[in-house]
């Protein structure tokens, strides 16, 4: 193969508008926002601005508020396994030899195409105590077998099933329940379930050859057996694939939904990181503040995404 | 006709030599799928129907409207400049759609089918960009926007949202299945590096190129958080921020909210069930990226 020095020029002109807008918009804002980290800066009072070295961090690591939202952020990824289980199972019924495959399929994916603001209002009414179906739905079950208890308020409520304390992190049994932070995993789990992480384990499903589940019936495995040494070693790639992302993007999650459904409340417990960052830099303007805080949060996401690369390697070798 | 295609599949279970399915466990497997569809849509149907109630049936607990009152959905236009949220979230989706797929199939070119010195160490670092959370670069863009005077304009939303360094990967992974023997004939017989980006690549790259445009009109169609930064006049708003303010200005008329979502994803549904063809395939290739 000859090298091409030719190709130089050519190769410049073509790369020339993407590489601007790169350096323009993400290049030079990254560099511009690791300085802002080490600042005071704060829109709201203009002319001021000095270089506070690692104060900001040092900060944020005093920042009770900040050890909650860490906390929420953290919590709000416990749906995580659940919909990534539910994907899988939904692909497995859906690699079925059955009529109709594709309007399930279709019906399926619907809630994550069209996932968004509009979703979220609607969901927000769909938990809501006073005229929401969820909560009428549990009363009426809950009138039907004679059970006096109440059906949660949900977007209204600190409660939640780890029974974690509001204002500072610990456990604190009255808050046992069912509140914002459950309410935002199940419409989490709705939404996500039948996307992209079913797609991509379909898609592996019908990758993992045939003669290997015929050679597991010959020697009389169960269909949970070549569930288990077949299907699942196979689809390995995908799930390590699917959970890295996952991970990755359930740190960086939670804006929208409590922009839109919960103002990141009641008392903070569905502020996330990332609301965060945003009420920092764009409510109360402290640049340098917030700056900080996405730092953090990026530094989280690359040791992250180191830790399962090495992983993901080991088991490659 | 559901004979014929009973007949059809046993024979193709005669041929691959398995035993049919059992009924029961074709019911039982429908039912399933039945049950998991329902929950799947129960939440859209509920928003529709409250679409149509009047007001005072919105607390109701019935779901069907005593009254149908499809005139909601003229309310919406009249009290929100709605039909100017639906004109912005297009025009910016599409303008930044066709500037992402413009740039970035330019330079998936240059990474994939040219061979130039730091190709690979350029490539890396693109690739090492897909890791920053967005959150991160908000702040610096957004005070860019305000010093160039593009904040509050449809500039300020298009322009930082065009350049894609995920597209240029997906793209680039695209062109690089490509027999390499088509572009090196082309440039034996004399074709300038344009000519084979544009009459051979880029059609051959067709599938790629509409994964790509379809998830990018998707996702900037529903954009949220930069649109809520950059806009302050209530003209320039898109769906999403309009959307918003009109929940939490008439958040107490959930008809006429519920008429406004539906209008909202109607879109984003045609859009997904006359492509869906090529978007399940640009998902289980990898073109997606969480």
């Amino acid at each position: 193969m000859k090298s091409r020095r030719g190709d130089l020029l050519p190769a410049l002109a073509f790369l020339a508008p993407n590489f601007l807008g790169f350096l323009v918009f993400t290049a030079g804002p990254l560099i511009y926002s690791l300085c802002v980290s080490f600042s005071d800066w704060n829109v709201a009072q203009p002319g001021v601005f000095h270089w506070v070295g690692f104060g900001n961090f040092l900060d944020l690591f005093k920042d009770a508020n900040f050890h909650t939202y860490f906390v929420n952020t953290v919590y709000l990824m416990l749906g995580i396994p659940f919909s990534i289980f539910g994907s899988l199972m939904l692909a497995i019924l859906l690699s079925q030899k059955l009529k109709g495959l594709v309007v399930y399929r279709t019906l399926f994916y619907l809630p994550s195409f069209t996932s968004g603001v509009a979703l979220m209002i609607l969901w927000k009414a769909l938990f809501n105590p006073d005229f929401g179906p969820i909560d009428y739905v549990i009363n009426s079950v809950n009138h039907f077998l004679h059970i006096s208890g109440k059906a949660p308020t949900w977007l209204l409520s600190t409660h939640n099933l780890l029974g974690l304390d509001v204002e500072k992190v610990g456990f604190n049994a009255k808050e046992l329940g069912l509140g914002a932070r459950d309410a935002l995993i199940i419409m989490g789990i709705w939404t996500g379930i039948g996307g992209n992480n079913m797609l991509l384990y379909l898609a592996a499903l019908t990758n993992v050859p045939p003669d290997l589940y015929e050679a597991a019936e010959l020697d009389g495995a169960s269909k949970w057996d070549s569930f288990r040494h077949v299907t699942w070693p196979m689809i390995a790639p995908t799930t390590f694939f699917i959970v890295v992302m996952s991970v990755i993007g359930g740190f960086q999650a939670g804006f929208d939904q409590a922009r839109v459904m919960t103002q990141g409340g009641p008392a903070g417990t569905t502020t996330t990181m990332s609301y965060y960052i945003y009420q920092k830099a764009f409510e109360e303007f402290q640049m340098g503040y917030a700056s900080a805080v996405s730092w953090l949060l990026f530094l989280i996401i690359f040791v992250m995404t180191v830790i399962n690369w090495r992983l993901g390697n080991r088991e490659a070798d | 006709m559901a004979n014929s295609a009973a007949a059809y599949e046993d024979q193709e279970n005669l041929v691959s030599g398995k035993k049919p399915p059992s009924p029961t466990s074709v019911f039982f497997k429908h039912l399933l799928l039945v049950a998991i569809s329902l929950t799947t849509l129960a939440p859209f149907v509920w928003m529709v129907l409250t679409s149509f109630k009047p007001l005072s049936e919105v607390s109701s607990l019935n779901p069907l409207p005593g009254t149908w009152h499809p005139e909601n959905y003229r309310a919406v236009f009249t009290q929100i400049p709605f039909a100017h949220y639906y004109f912005n979230s297009v025009l910016v989706a599409s303008w930044v759609t066709f500037l992402q797929v413009f740039t970035s199939s330019l330079a998936a070119f240059a990474f994939a089918r040219l061979r130039w010195p730091g190709r690979d160490a350029i490539f890396r670092l693109y690739l090492a960009t897909l890791m920053i959370p967005g959150v991160v670069v908000l702040i610096p863009n957004y005070a860019e926007m305000v010093k160039l005077h593009l904040f509050n304009s449809y500039f300020g939303l298009i322009v930082p949202a065009s350049f894609t360094a995920f597209g240029t990967f997906m793209l680039r992974q695209f062109m690089l299945t490509l027999p390499r023997a088509l572009d090196e004939a082309a440039s034996i017989d004399g074709a300038s590096p344009w000519v084979i980006f544009w009459d051979i690549v880029l059609p051959l790259s067709r599938a790629g190129v509409i994964t790509l445009a379809i998830f990018s009109f998707m996702g900037n169609y529903g954009s949220f958080l930069w649109p809520l930064i950059m806009i302050k006049s209530q003209y320039l708003r898109t769906l999403p921020v309009g959307m918003l303010f009109f929940d939490s200005v008439y958040g107490r008329q959930t008809n006429l909210i519920m008429a406004a979502s539906v209008m909202n994803i109607l879109p984003l549904i045609i859009l997904f069930v006359s492509t869906q063809k090529y978007l399940v395939k640009g998902i289980q290739l990898g073109a997606v990226k969480g």
